[in-house]
């Protein structure tokens, strides 16, 4: 193409080239990552691996990126002591520096942006990463994600309070923090997931009260089962749970549907686990829902491919969606329409199905009379406008704790299944980032003398009444043809 | 004319707007929309409504302050607005828009920066002062697009969704019917209002548009503490601290794009959102610790000055606002409607909104301006 006249104010060329660029980025310092980064390096690739972990004590009380609940010590607040203890937690990872792959902890990978539909303007195939210090951007030619699962959190009357977790954070915060602050754990579930997080409970020490099933038998290896049994912990199967109750410090103990009352400073939700796909989602990857590896799992294209858990869980043939279907059920049950769904936005079950708008917006008659169901006569139910609406899965936590609890309560509300819902959207940045951390201090001189409030047109904003005056020809020549302001 | 039955294509804010117009008028409406109603930049925007620029000004301010009664449904509408400038540059282009606008008679007072730091209590020491709108104020686009889309309904309007249009009847020189995916919807008149789609539409009518569309972006941080204000912006910068508190900015370069004539199938963000990022802490110092939580981006339509159009030939009526459609929806569906059954804007002179100013423009005029995609 021959010379090419620019808009000024468009995007062309205003990003400069990424500082750094490695081979191979692996997001996910877990044992799968650092395999897939020894791999890569043994193959002769320049190798980044990082890891979010430790991540800064405020991201766990917001329950990012794992269900926290409120039960971390305040250890987690001493930065530099947490990087120490995670370290040395990471035993695989010593062959993988000694490969010579370049390993940043208290690391977080929040966006991977590359040129495809609707944009042209990257160099290159980026993601963004950001410690507590300062933001930056890497340039790859293969990522893995190796991100691990989260936790499905699920609403029941006293489940918003401190002392309700999930099992992939207790794990974390045994395994790698050592700094779980509870001493007796209620367990909800009995799959495989629930069975491991018992075992490795009592291993640490800690009391286990006992699990609670809401199918008529425990779900997972008899193996595993058998070894629970032995350590004489129960088994409440046909049962949910009704309330958990508490003071200040958050639970004290949990009401069982069947009546029984089981005393427990931490309920532990091991329902199950969904895969983390943000970063692959975010970034317009393709996406497939398994229903026996958790849900939606990511689909590796030539750039980007998963490991790990965020692959999906391993398929033994459970259908976790069935089964968490089943659990929502008991506990939605126990639920009243006053029961927090939403816990960012305080967005109650009620509000949910009625598509209320936030209680500091007037409900008039007309809006007090639309709900879900009203708003189901005008076409297939979308999270997304749900969540506009109600506000449900758009706080701090970016809907970690509800949107997947929410969307399967719009399938059961629509009478659909849940694949054929539309996922509600990731966006980037898929860890929540101060603006001081995430914003971009050192950006090119083409961004700032190209930077315009909007567009750039310079006729645009001329009053309507000085067109075609010499007023016209002033506002050009004070505002600089422009708006940037 | 009697316009008894109207086909409005596109669900937007202004395609919305003007037919709870019509529908406030007796006329019976159906909406086409080829997704969800204000699914695009209508309902994921600035949310400002203060156009200045605009002949339908006095319409919009007119009119916001009444549309939750009006509508029947919250719009979270706030009054007001104040501009900071943190550059000796940007202080002396918000004086010139704050005399241009007194000039004109819409009262904009000027902020010292004490002042503005005691209306902008997230404001930081480096804030240079600012300017006052007394008039204009913000909203929020996804709920206002809800609430005409229900209060239409309300006053017996259809809206039929995940529709697109796939061509029109004609008649005597006349659109008879609009063709969708959904089925044929007989009309006396059509309006078009489909954003980046209506360039498109109305060539299969033989009416040309020149359009071309652009991606731009937003980002949103969790809630700050609740300024006076919430309608403060500046730094090169629009957006708003929404009654959630949230702070929500966008500005910047945008992208010249293409897609095909179902609209974009996503709308991507880049590392853009660092440069918003820098922007609000700038802005607001006192909220640079606060964390952002997403980014989005959307998908607007531009006229070669920029401008929109309001316009109509025989029984089509047609609108694009060029990228400011939000704020100015309550006025511009008014307009619409006034176009359709009286045939003229009643309310205010839209003459140099008319198509006709386009006629004649080269055909190189994208590649003149450098609005082609990467």
């Amino acid at each position: 193409m021959t010379s090419r006249k620019v808009d000024i104010h468009a995007i062309d060329g205003k990003f400069p080239p990424p500082s750094a660029h490695y081979q191979v980025v692996v997001v996910g310092a877990g044992p799968a990552g650092a395999e897939a980064a020894l791999a890569a390096a043994k193959g002769g690739a320049s190798v980044l691996l990082v890891d979010e972990h430790p991540v800064p004590g405020h991201q766990v009380g917001n329950d990012v990126p794992l269900f926290f609940g409120g039960r971390a010590t305040p250890a987690l607040q001493n930065a530099e002591r947490m990087l120490e203890t995670v370290f040395a937690n990471m035993d695989w990872l010593e062959p993988v520096f000694e490969a010579g792959v370049e390993v940043q902890l208290g690391t977080a990978a929040w966006g991977i942006y590359r040129n495809g539909p609707l944009v042209g303007s990257l160099p290159g195939q980026v993601v963004g990463l950001a410690n507590t210090e300062k933001s930056w951007l890497v340039g790859f030619d293969r990522l893995v994600l190796a991100t691990g699962a989260r936790d499905l959190p699920m609403a029941f009357p006293g489940w918003n309070q401190p002392g309700v977790m999930g099992a992939m954070a207790l794990q974390c915060l045994l395994t790698r923090y050592e700094a779980f602050a509870g001493r007796r754990v209620l367990i909800a579930g009995s799959h495989d997931l629930a069975l491991e997080t018992a075992l490795l409970a009592l291993d640490k020490g800690l009391a286990v009260a006992g699990l609670v099933e809401v199918r008529g038998a425990a779900q997972g290896d008899p193996a595993l089962v058998a070894r629970l049994a032995a350590a004489g912990v129960a088994i409440h199967c046909g049962s949910g749970l009704a309330e958990a109750r508490g003071g200040i410090d958050g639970v004290e103990s949990v009401v069982l549907t069947d009546g029984t009352v089981i005393a427990c400073d931490t309920v532990v939700l091991a329902i199950g686990l969904v895969p983390m796909i943000e970063l692959q989602d975010a970034s317009g990857g393709a996406r497939a829902f398994v229903a026996n590896r958790g849900g939606y799992v990511p689909v590796a294209d030539g750039a980007v491919s998963a490991v790990g858990l965020c692959a999906g869980v391993p398929d033994t043939g459970f259908d976790h969606v069935a089964y968490r279907f089943d659990w929502l059920a008991a506990l939605g049950g126990a639920c009243g329409g006053d029961t927090v769904i939403c816990q960012c936005e305080e967005v109650t079950l009620s509000d949910l199905l009625g598509v209320q708008p936030p209680k500091y917006l007037d409900r008039s008659p007309a809006m007090q009379a639309r709900s879900l169901k009203s708003l189901l006569a005008d076409g297939p139910v979308n999270q997304d406008q749900i969540k506009r609406l109600t506000r449900s899965g758009m706080g701090v936590c970016q809907g970690r704790r509800c949107r997947d609890q929410v969307a399967m309560l719009l399938a059961v509300q629509a009478n659909s299944e849940l694949a054929a819902l539309p996922l509600a959207t990731h966006r980037a940045p898929v860890r929540p980032l101060p603006l001081q951390v995430i914003a971009d201090w050192d950006e090119s001189d083409e961004m700032r003398a190209g930077w315009d409030v909007w567009m750039g047109i310079p006729t645009q904003w001329v009053p309507y009444a000085d067109i075609g005056t010499p007023y016209e020809e002033e506002n050009r020549r004070v505002l600089g043809g422009n708006m940037s302001l | 004319m009697s316009a008894q039955k109207v086909v409005v294509v596109g669900g937007g804010a202004t395609g919305l707007s003007a037919a709870w117009w019509l529908a406030r008028s007796g006329v019976s409406v159906t909406v086409l929309d080829k997704g969800i109603v204000g699914w695009e930049a209508s309902g994921r925007n600035g949310g400002g409504c203060s156009h200045y620029q605009s002949p339908l000004f006095k319409e919009e301010q007119r009119l916001w302050p009444q549309m939750d009664e009006l509508l029947g449904y919250p719009t979270e509408h706030c009054p007001e607005r104040i501009i900071l400038a943190v550059t000796p540059r940007q202080l002396e282009q918000y004086h010139y828009i704050a005399g241009m606008n007194n000039r004109l008679g819409h009262r904009v007072d000027l902020l010292d920066p004490q002042q503005a730091r005691e209306a902008v209590p997230l404001a930081g020491d480096n804030c240079l002062g600012g300017i006052h709108y007394r008039f204009g104020g913000h909203a929020n686009p996804q709920r206002t697009v809800q609430a005409y889309a229900w209060a239409l309904q309300d006053l017996g309007g259809r809206i039929v969704q995940h529709s697109p249009v796939t061509g029109f009847a004609a008649s005597g020189g006349k659109v008879s019917a609009v063709h969708a995916t959904s089925g044929t919807y007989e009309c006396d008149a059509v309006v078009i209002a489909a954003g980046p789609q209506t360039g498109r539409l109305l060539a299969q009518l033989g009416i040309d548009m020149p359009l071309a569309a652009a991606r731009a972006e937003m980002i949103v941080t969790e809630p700050a503490p609740m300024m006076p204000l919430g309608g403060v912006d500046g730094n090169g910068l629009y957006g708003r601290q929404t009654l959630r508190g949230n702070l929500a900015y966008g500005g910047g370069p945008h992208e010249w794009v293409e897609f095909d004539e179902l609209g974009p199938a996503v709308k991507p963000s880049t590392p853009l959102t660092r440069n918003l990022a820098r922007r609000v802490a700038e802005l607001l110092p006192k909220a640079a610790h606060l964390s952002v939580i997403r980014s989005w981006a959307g998908v607007i339509e531009m006229t070669p000055d920029g401008r929109p159009v309001i316009d109509r030939r025989d029984n089509v009526t047609f609108c694009t606002m060029s990228g400011v459609g939000f704020g100015l929806s309550p006025a511009s569906g008014h307009a619409l409607r006034d176009l359709v059954i009286e045939g003229q804007c009643t309310f205010t002179d839209i003459a140099k909104l008319g198509l006709d100013r386009f006629a004649g423009i080269e055909a190189g005029w994208r590649e003149a301006r450098g609005w082609l995609p990467l």
